[in-house]
């Protein structure tokens, strides 16, 4: 481990690496794995103003992910290792005779190995005006950021030039960025590379009816500027002109070569730079490795899978030859799989193996459902190995399909084609896996690895697997150890979601007929526990109309199932006191009833305080005086603020259209109505909204589990935001809805996410869960693909007509008023452990008690 | 030691006239109407002391069982406010602050060793 330990202190090899791209910094890593950072001093040459980050990864920028989240470099990784990381400084020269490299700083740099690792370049065809303003590229942060900024500066329709994998990316994001989007391939069909005819076919017709228009077969024969030289439209070599004003290419990439060719290292004919299976180029000091190199299959390979193979081959090769022992490695790298799976726009393709049916002999079989928008093809060989196939539209066999390629499955391959539920043999399990199937691509991790672990934490921190492209970690998670079960709690093996199915559909309103009859045997005719009482107390009062259930929280049962902040309708302060948190829909308020306020804060002793939500909480209330407190604020005609439940809290607004003078809507009266429809409405998790009067968005409705935002012809809707300790900007759902159609939408949202979402789940965490994100959500609430909305919002007009304010009835109901009493024996009596002193010129608990100590994985309520 | 009544069922633990005790040094103190208790639910006892507190709990199958209200790990006397649920068979109470659990016939903190609270003998009287 320590440097001072080495018996004969080698002199430091001087090593430069040219391109810190996510192959380089993986080769980094092996280098650092094998102690060789410790005998040779590395300097890095990176071309772009930041360290390696995750280029897959990019369009993820345009969902919210920042620059910074993408990196891949782990912070103090250089300094830990003594690597000299030069940013923004290119090589610019190599001269092999005397061993240096010189950098655009001028700087030269010696060196006894030299690593190239400098990526492809994306190819822009020669057509006129391709230089014109408002023509882009797709591969680096910076474009991402130039092409954010210059849509955003007014361009409204744009032009992807290329139908492959990464122009579908590109496209996808232009259209997030509210672009109306034209993608133009000159191949007879998307993704020529990746899919056949039919999956191409599948693709189009998806795609088009996500409202992109695809123009295939036809080519880009000139980019039409303005005066000011700027894009205006597009001529296609059909003669056709395209309006547009942004044109991003992505017609593919070549080898960044030029470096090697200047200094007279061997390139391929296509390009390249030529290595050997230990990733040697043509001079032995000389290593190039990713997407420049030109592999001893003859190929280059444009994915990161194989560049993180070659990036440690090379490591293991310098390792070897650091030992002397030149010919003692077993690291080389002589092809690799170019399997690959991704999500273009909401539709999953995926292809691996010989997916064109290359092989002699071989066979196709093939499966399609056009209206479903699927298509899967398997390539089989004569003697049935599994050689390759094609998925589109629905990818769930891949991680199987994939890992069990170059074997003769266990069942015939039309099986394994054939969706579920049309005569198809139970689906092929994991287990069917060999152990040396690789699981996981980008790692090149197998079964075994993998089953080696009990967690995907585990799984992900000791192989790596599942933290490159990610498409994996579904499989991986069917190998590991089901964790027993994914039931609630100890009592329940059902989930949250499947508790709200039986509860619905058997209609049970009452919590131990659930336990008793649907429980885990263990559990039946106990207690229930702290998890599944109030869970299962949320998902009947959410469903109380339809099932027939009292939806008042403290009547009978319920009332022993509710957590302490729901049974005493406040929430409870550390001390033992409670807050008091009225309604204020929208954050608009009266002065009168400001006034009521203060006055009963002053009366009670209460501490005052505007909260983050738009409203004003009363602290330091015992449980004894909640009645007498709610009875003065119900009389001046509030409501329960629900701060205590896991329901509807705030709908904030800014002030808007009537007074401010950009505002486009009036967001006040759209967040007052949306708040008084959904007050007193219980879910899985708190829910918050906020509702902007124009882009400028005051109101922060993007943090929000749904946002409205002013447009000038309507509202914005946007999905799954949240603050807290994982912030995420929601998504944009829909667009320019009018009134009734964006509550109307909101309804719909609200009660599917109620109905599947797991206990204590927030929007924002459902929505990355679930199977299909945000385009699955789309599916169910835009276009009523389960054909569930009418139920949906049904669900929801019955909250809407049952809404009781809470407060109202508890103090209308003296059996229920019995409830809050300091103690049964001396109902009137203080608690003295209850005191209070003065800070600020209010009071503060005094606490001579001990501090709170939070119990290690116990969630806030 | 907390002990039940007698096994009572759920219907001796509400009989109309019912009342719970407590015992107290050698002695049974009266505290409420047995029908004041929800199963599921505790309620809070303020002993003669005027400050010590007991929390008072009533299980679906009419067992009552007693333990000291003070959370140990907050210093506040809210214990009575907590979830009861049951793990193993054995009956507890989740605390409402930082979600300790305690067992109720034993006081033992299930989530750490070194904590616990007092119990109290109570039951049912005719
Ligand atoms: C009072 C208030 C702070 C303040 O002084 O301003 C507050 C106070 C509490 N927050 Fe909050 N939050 C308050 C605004 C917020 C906001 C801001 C907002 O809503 O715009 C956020 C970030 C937005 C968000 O939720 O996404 C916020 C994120 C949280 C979280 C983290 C949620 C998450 O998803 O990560 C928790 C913990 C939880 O819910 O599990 C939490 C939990 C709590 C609890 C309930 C913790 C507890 O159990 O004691 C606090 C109870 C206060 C009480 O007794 O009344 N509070 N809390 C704010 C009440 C707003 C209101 O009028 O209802
Ligand atoms: C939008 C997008 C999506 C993609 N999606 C996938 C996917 O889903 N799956 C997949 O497997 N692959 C995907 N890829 C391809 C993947 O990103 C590449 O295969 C991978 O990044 C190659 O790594 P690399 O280190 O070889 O090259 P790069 O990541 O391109 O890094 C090369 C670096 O070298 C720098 N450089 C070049 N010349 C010099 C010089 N003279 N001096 C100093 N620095 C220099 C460059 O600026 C660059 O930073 C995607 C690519 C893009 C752009
Ligand atoms: S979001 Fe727009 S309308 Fe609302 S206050 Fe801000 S600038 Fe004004
Ligand atoms: S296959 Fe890409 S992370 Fe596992």
């Amino acid at each position: 481990m320590d440097a001072t330990s080495t018996p004969h202190p080698a002199p430091q090899k001087n090593l430069v690496l040219v391109g810190h791209g996510m192959v380089g910094q993986r080769f980094l890593e092996a280098l650092a794995e094998h102690g060789l950072t410790r005998t040779h001093h590395v300097v890095v040459l990176c071309e772009e103003p930041r360290p390696a980050y995750d280029r897959v990864q990019l369009t993820s920028y345009f969902s919210g992910t920042t620059p910074d989240e993408l990196s891949v470099t782990e912070a103090g990784f250089m300094e830990r290792h003594g690597i000299e990381l030069c940013l923004g400084d290119p090589a610019e020269h190599i001269d092999r005779a005397a061993r240096t490299v010189t950098a655009r700083s001028g700087h030269v740099f010696g060196y006894d190995t030299l690593v190239l690792a400098t990526g492809s370049v994306p190819f822009v065809p020669p057509v006129p005006g391709k230089d014109a303003d408002g023509c882009f590229v797709y591969r680096t942060i910076e474009d991402v950021l130039a092409i954010e900024a210059y849509a955003k500066a007014g361009a409204t329709t744009g032009a992807v030039v290329g139908g492959g994998l990464l122009g579908l990316e590109a496209a996808g994001a232009l259209q997030g960025l509210g672009l109306a989007t034209h993608i133009v391939e000159f191949a007879p069909r998307l993704m020529p590379a990746q899919v056949d005819d039919g999956g191409g076919a599948a693709l189009l017709r998806t795609l088009t009816g996500r409202g992109l228009a695809v123009h295939t077969g036809t080519g880009t024969q000139e980019i039409v500027t303005d005066e000011a030289g700027a894009v205006r439209a597009m001529r296609l070599s059909d003669g056709s002109e395209l309006d547009v004003g942004l044109v991003v290419f992505s017609a593919g990439v070549r080898p960044r070569d030029q470096l090697a060719r200047d200094c007279g290292l061997a390139v391929g004919e296509r390009g390249g730079v030529t290595v050997d299976e230990r990733c040697r180029t043509s001079d032995p000091h000389v290593y190039a490795i990713g997407e420049c190199a030109q592999a001893v299959d003859g190929r280059v390979y444009g994915l990161v899978a194989p560049g993180y193979e070659m990036a440690q081959t090379a490591a293991a090769a310098l390792a070897s030859e650091a030992a002397e022992n030149s010919e003692g490695t077993d690291a080389s790298f002589t092809g690799a799989d170019m399997s690959t799976k991704l999500k273009l726009l909401g539709v999953d393709v995926a292809s691996f193996g010989d997916a064109h049916g290359a092989a002699d002999g071989c066979l196709d079989v093939a499966y399609a459902d056009s209206r479903a928008g699927t298509y899967k093809k398997l390539v089989v060989g004569t003697d049935g190995t599994l050689l390759g196939g094609v998925l589109v539209g629905d990818t769930e066999a891949y991680g199987t399909l994939r890992a069990l390629t170059g074997s003769v499955p266990p069942v015939p391959a039309e099986q394994l084609v054939l969706p579920a539920g049309a005569g198809a043999a139970p689906a092929l399990g994991p287990e069917a896996l060999p152990d040396d199937a690789v699981v996981c691509n980008c790692h090149n991790v197998t079964k075994a690895a993998v089953q080696a672990c009990a967690t995907l934490p585990e799984v992900k921190k000791c192989t790596k697997a599942g933290t490159g492209c990610g498409s994996c970690v579904k499989l991986i998670g069917q190998l590991l150890p089901q964790s027993g079960d994914q039931g609630l709690c100890g009592c329940f093996a059902q989930t949250r979601q499947e508790l709200y199915e039986i509860v619905r559909t058997l209609r049970v309103t009452s919590f131990r007929d659930l336990l008793d009859r649907h429980g885990r045997e263990s559990a039946r005719g106990g207690e229930g526990c702290e998890t599944c009482k109030p869970a299962v107390a949320s998902v009947i009062a959410s469903l109380a109309p339809a099932i027939g259930a009292d939806g008042y929280v403290l009547d009978g049962e319920q009332a022993a199932l509710q957590d302490t902040n729901d049974h005493f309708l406040a929430n409870l302060q550390k001390n033992g006191s409670y807050s008091v948190v009225p309604r204020i829909p929208g954050g608009e308020i009266t002065p009168d009833k400001l006034i009521v306020i203060g006055e009963v804060a002053r009366e009670f002793g209460l501490y005052t305080k505007i909260t983050g939500g738009q409203r004003i909480d009363l602290f330091g209330a015992r449980v004894e005086q909640l009645p007498v407190i709610w009875a003065r604020l119900v009389d001046a005609g509030f409501e329960s603020g629900h701060a205590y439940g896991k329901a509807l809290r705030t709908v904030k607004s800014c002030v808007g259209q009537t007074w401010c003078r950009y505002g486009v809507q009036d967001s006040v009266r759209m967040a007052i109505d949306l708040e008084l429809r959904y007050r007193g409405l219980r879910a899985p998790h708190k829910l918050k909204s906020a509702v902007s009067g124009c882009a400028r968005e005051c109101a922060e409705a993007r943090s929000k589990d749904f946002g409205v935002i002013a447009t000038a012809s309507g509202w914005n809707l946007y999905v799954g935001g949240n603050g807290g300790a994982t912030p995420r900007h929601a998504d944009l759902l829909a667009q320019d809805l009018d009134d009734a159609g964006l509550v109307r939408l909101i309804d719909r949202f609200l009660m599917f996410y109620i109905r599947t979402a797991d206990r204590l789940e927030r929007t924002s965490a459902w929505l990355e869960r679930i199977d299909g994100g945000l385009d699955h959500v789309r599916d169910v609430v835009v276009d009523d693909s389960l054909g569930i909305c009418a139920e949906l919002e049904a669900l929801m007009a019955d909250h809407v007509t049952h809404y009781r304010d809470e407060w109202a009835e508890t103090l209308a109901d003296p059996d229920r008023l019995a409830r809050f009493v300091s103690f049964v024996n001396a109902p009137e009596a203080p608690d003295p452990l209850v005191a209070f002193v003065p800070e600020r010129d209010q009071i503060k608990p005094d606490l001579p008690l001990l501090t709170l100590r939070p119990l290690e994985g116990s969630s806030a309520r | 030691m907390t002990t039940m009544t007698e096994t009572a069922p759920a219907t001796t633990a509400t009989a109309a006239d019912a009342s719970v005790q407590l015992r107290l040094d050698g002695s049974w103190l009266t505290v409420c109407a047995a029908a004041r208790l929800t199963p599921g639910r505790g309620v809070a006892v303020l002993l003669p002391d005027g400050r010590r507190q007991a929390a008072l709990f009533l299980d679906r199958a009419g067992r009552l069982y007693a333990i000291d209200n003070r959370d140990p790990f907050s210093g506040a006397a809210v214990l009575s406010r907590g979830l009861v649920g049951s793990a193993d068979g054995r009956p507890f109470v989740a605390s409402p602050l930082l979600k300790q659990r305690f067992d109720l016939e034993t006081g033992r903190c299930l989530d750490d060793d070194e904590a616990g609270v007092g119990v109290y003998e109570a039951r049912v009287c005719a």
